[in-house]
C-alpha cells in the first residue's frame, strides 16, 4: 500500500519493481515514491532488500521487472551512466571511492573536467573542489593525497560532495551516518536538510530507524524483500515503525503486546 | 546547488585575489614532501646508482665507460618499450604473460614481409618498405592484444588463463608462420631501427635533441607553477623548483655528454673517409623509440582520462564502474596498446638481429614483467608509474651486463636476477606498510 497524497506528480516514483537473485526474491513487487524537498526514510532489518531497490534507481543492478517514472515520465535505467544523466546520485555504503587516487580526481571519476585538448584538467578539478569542501567540511584539506590515507569521515565528505557537486535532483544516501562520529554525524544531518530546502528528493536508507526517524518526512518499511507500507513522519511513533519492521504489523494491526514485546 | 560552470579552465574570482602561497617547510622532511620528492623514484636511482659504482668497481672500470652504456642504453629499450604497456595491465588487476610470443609472430610476419612479399611487389630495398611493415606490426599487434582484452574484458576469462593460452598459440604460430625458419637480412632502412652503427643520430643532433628536453623539463615546471598560482594554490618553494629543474637539465645533458664519448669504431671511420676522426654515434634510434614511448606513456597515464580510469579500475573496480565508467572497454584498450608495443619492439628486436626466429622474444614476458614490478607496480592494483618500469628495466639489463663484464656464468646471473626482484618487492611492501601506518 502507498499513501494517498495530493502533492501532484512525484519526483520519482518506482512501481512493482521484482529483482531477483538466483531463486529468491530480493526486492518483490515494491512500489515507493519521493517527492522534491522531501526525505523519505526507507528502513528494514539486514536483508530486507532496501538496498537492492535502490540500487535498481542508480543503475548499479537493473530490475527485473517494474517501471521507474522521473517527475511522471517513464525512464529506462541500465547503468549508473544513465541514472546520473537524469540527475540520480548516490552515496553508496562503501562510498565506492578510487583509495589511489585523490580527493579532486575522486570528486570528478567519470566526469572529469578537461582543456580545450581533452587533458585533464586537475587545476580546475582541485579548485572546484575545495570549494565545495569549503561549504560541506571546512575541515578538509588533504586535496593532493590518495584518499586511502583519509579518516572515515573525510572519505564520506569525498563521497557526499561527488554526489551533490552535479545538480543533483534525487539523492540517494545509503546508511550515510553508520560510520561516523558525533560531530561528522551532525554534519550529514545538516547537508541532508540543507539538500532538502534546496528542493532535492533523498532516499535514505537504514537499518536503524533511529538514525533516519528524525530526518524522515514519510518512512517505507521493507521486510523480507516485500514493502510493509508507507507512513507519515508525523502519524507514528518510533517503536510502531519498530513494529512494521520486525513484525511487518502496521501501526493500525499492532497490538499493545506486540509493542510490549519488541523491548 | 553548486554551481556546475567551472567546466572550462575558468579561474577562481576569489582566488585571484589570495596571494599564491609557499609552503613554509619545517623539517627536513616537510622539506622534502613540500617540495613533492617522490621517494620511491630517487630511492629506485639510489640503487641504480650502487649498481652501477658496485659494477664498476668489481669489473676494473669497464662497466662505468661510454661503450658500455651506449649498449647498455640499447640492451634496455626492447624491454622497457613493453614494460611501460605492462604497468598499465597490471594496475587495472591484469597480466599479459603473451607478449614474449606475441612478439615472435609479429617479429615473423613482419620479417616474412619484407624479405619475401614486399621485395617482388615493390622492389628490393623500397624506401617505403620500413614503413609498411612497422604500420603492419603494430597493427597485427594492436589487433593479438585486443583480441585477448576483449576475451578477458566481456567474457569475463582470468588474464592469466587468456594470455597463458596465448603464450602457447603466438608461439606455435610464429614457428608455423615460417616453418621454423630464420628469416635473415632484414631491409636496410628497417635495421637502422635496432642501432647498431648506423642506427643513430649522431653526436651534434643528440646535443639538440638534449638542449631540447631541456627546454621541455622547464616549460613544463613553469606551466604547472603558474597554473597553481592561478588557483591560489600551495607552491613548491621556489629553491626546490631550481633544483629540481637544474637537477633535471644536468642529468640530461650529462647523459648526453657521456654516450656522445662512445666514437664510431675507427675501420668504419675510414670506410666513411673520415679516419682518425673522433665521430660520436649519438642516441641510437632504438633508445629515442623507448624515450618517445615513455614519455607518450606518461603522459597518457597521468594526463588523459583513459590513464584515470585505469588508475581507478585498480584501485576500486566497483566504484570505477558505479562512477559510470566503461571499465570493460578501458581494460581491452589497456591491452590494445599492450598489443601495439609488443609489434614496436618486435620490430626494434628483430632490426637489431638482423633476422626472425620463431624463438623470438623467448622469456621477455617475464623481463618486462619484472622490470614493472622492479620498477613499484603492485598485484594489488591501482599502484606504479611509466618512469618507474623503464628504471625497472635499466636496473634489470645493468645487474645482467655488469655481472657478463665480470664473466659470471647465465645460472647464476638468473639467481642474482631473480633474488633483486624478490627483495625489490620485499622492501617496496615493508615501506609502503610503513608509510600507509604512520
Amino acid at each position: 500500500m502507498t499513501m494517498q497524497t495530493d502533492r501532484g506528480t512525484p519526483l520519482v516514483e518506482l512501481r512493482d519493481i521484482r529483482v531477483a537473485f538466483g531463486g529468491v526474491h530480493a526486492v518483490d513487487g515494491v512500489t515507493v515514491d519521493l517527492f522534491r524537498g522531501e526525505v523519505v526514510g526507507l528502513v528494514g532489518g539486514n536483508g530486507a532488500g532496501k538496498t537492492t531497490l535502490i540500487r535498481t534507481l542508480s543503475g548499479a543492478h537493473p530490475a527485473d521487472s517494474g517501471e521507474i517514472l522521473i517527475e511522471g515520465e517513464p525512464v529506462t535505467i541500465t547503468s549508473p551512466r544513465d541514472a546520473k544523466a537524469l540527475g540520480v546520485e548516490t552515496i553508496y555504503q562503501t562510498l565506492a571511492l578510487a583509495d589511489n587516487i585523490d580527493a579532486p580526481g575522486n570528486v570528478f571519476l567519470g566526469r572529469e573536467l578537461t582543456t580545450r585538448f581533452g587533458n585533464l584538467n586537475d587545476g580546475a578539478m582541485e579548485d572546484a573542489t575545495r570549494k565545495l569542501m569549503g561549504r560541506l567540511n571546512p575541515k578538509f584539506q588533504n586535496f593532493v593525497v590518495p584518499v586511502n590515507s583519509l579518516s572515515g569521515g573525510q572519505r564520506q565528505s569525498v563521497a557526499i560532495a561527488r554526489a551533490v557537486h552535479f545538480n543533483a535532483r534525487i539523492l540517494i544516501m545509503d546508511e550515510p551516518t553508520a560510520a561516523l562520529g558525533p560531530a561528522e554525524t551532525k554534519q550529514v544531518t545538516d547537508l541532508i536538510k540543507q539538500l532538502r530546502e534546496e528542493g532535492l528528493g533523498i532516499f535514505l536508507i537504514s537499518h536503524d530507524i533511529h538514525d533516519v526517524f528524525d530526518l524522515s518526512d514519510r518512512i517505507s518499511v521493507m521486510l523480507q524483500g516485500k514493502l510493509v507500507g508507507t507512513v507519515n513522519k508525523a502519524d507514528v511513533t518510533t517503536d510502531e515503525v519498530l513494529a512494521m519492521i520486525i513484525l511487518g504489523k502496521l501501526p493500525g494491526e499492532v497490538t499493545q503486546k506486540d509493542l510490549a514485546e519488541l523491548h | 546547488m553548486t554551481d556546475t560552470d567551472v567546466s572550462a579552465a575558468e579561474p577562481a574570482q576569489d582566488a585571484a585575489a589570495t596571494e599564491p602561497v609557499e609552503h613554509k617547510p619545517r623539517s627536513f622532511r616537510a622539506a622534502l614532501r613540500s617540495a613533492e620528492f617522490d621517494a620511491r623514484l630517487a630511492g629506485m636511482l639510489i640503487a641504480l646508482a650502487i649498481i652501477w659504482v658496485g659494477f664498476n668497481f668489481m669489473s676494473g672500470g669497464t662497466f662505468l665507460t661510454s661503450r658500455n652504456l651506449w649498449n647498455l642504453s640499447v640492451q634496455t629499450s626492447v624491454v622497457a618499450i613493453m614494460a611501460t604497456g605492462m604497468v598499465l595491465i597490471i594496475v587495472t588487476r591484469n597480466i599479459d604473460l603473451s607478449v614474449g610470443a606475441s612478439m615472435a609472430v609479429v617479429g615473423m610476419a613482419m620479417a616474412v614481409v619484407q624479405h619475401d612479399w614486399l621485395p617482388e611487389w615493390i622492389g628490393f630495398d623500397h624506401p617505403l618498405t620500413w614503413v609498411i611493415c612497422v604500420v603492419l606490426g603494430l597493427a597485427l599487434g594492436a589487433a593479438i592484444g585486443a583480441f585477448q582484452g576483449a576475451i578477458v574484458a566481456y567474457v569475463g576469462v582470468p588474464s592469466f588463463i587468456v594470455t597463458l593460452g596465448g603464450f602457447l598459440v603466438w608461439r606455435g604460430l610464429a614457428w608455423w608462420v615460417a616453418s621454423g625458419q630464420t628469416i635473415a637480412p632484414m631491409d636496410s632502412n628497417f635495421r637502422l631501427l635496432g642501432g647498431g652503427a648506423e642506427g643513430t643520430i649522431g653526436g651534434t643532433w643528440s646535443w639538440i635533441l638534449g638542449v631540447l628536453a631541456c627546454v621541455g623539463i622547464v616549460v613544463l615546471q613553469f606551466t604547472k607553477r603558474r597554473q597553481r598560482a592561478r588557483y591560489g594554490f600551495g607552491l613548491r618553494p621556489m629553491w626546490a623548483e631550481i633544483a629540481l629543474g637544474v637537477v633535471s637539465c644536468g642529468a640530461v645533458l650529462g647523459a648526453i655528454a657521456f654516450l656522445n664519448r662512445y666514437y664510431l669504431p675507427p675501420a668504419l671511420a675510414e670506410q666513411r673517409g673520415q679516419a682518425g676522426q673522433n665521430i660520436s654515434l649519438g642516441l641510437a634510434y632504438p633508445v629515442l623509440i623507448a624515450i618517445a614511448v615513455a614519455v607518450l606513456m606518461t603522459f597518457l597515464a597521468t594526463r588523459r582520462r583513459f590513464g584515470r580510469y585505469v588508475y581507478s579500475i585498480g584501485g576500486n573496480p566497483e566504484a570505477a564502474e558505479l562512477a559510470g565508467i566503461k571499465t570493460k572497454r578501458t581494460i581491452v584498450r589497456t591491452f590494445t596498446l599492450m598489443g601495439l608495443l609488443v609489434g614496436l619492439a618486435a620490430a626494434v628486436q628483430i632490426a637489431r638481429l638482423n633476422a626472425a626466429v620463431s624463438s623470438l622474444g623467448t622469456g621477455m614476458e617475464l623481463n618486462v614483467i619484472a622490470a614493472a614490478v622492479i620498477g613499484g607496480t603492485s598485484f594489488t592494483g591501482g599502484i606504479g608509474t611509466i618512469a618507474g618500469a623503464v628504471l625497472g628495466a635499466l636496473v634489470m639489463q645493468s645487474l645482467v651486463s655488469g655481472m657478463v663484464l665480470m664473466g659470471i656464468e647465465a645460472p647464476i646471473q638468473d639467481i642474482v636476477v631473480g633474488i633483486v626482484l624478490v627483495l625489490a618487492v620485499t622492501l617496496d611492501t615493508i615501506l609502503r606498510r610503513r608509510t600507509d601506518s604512520s
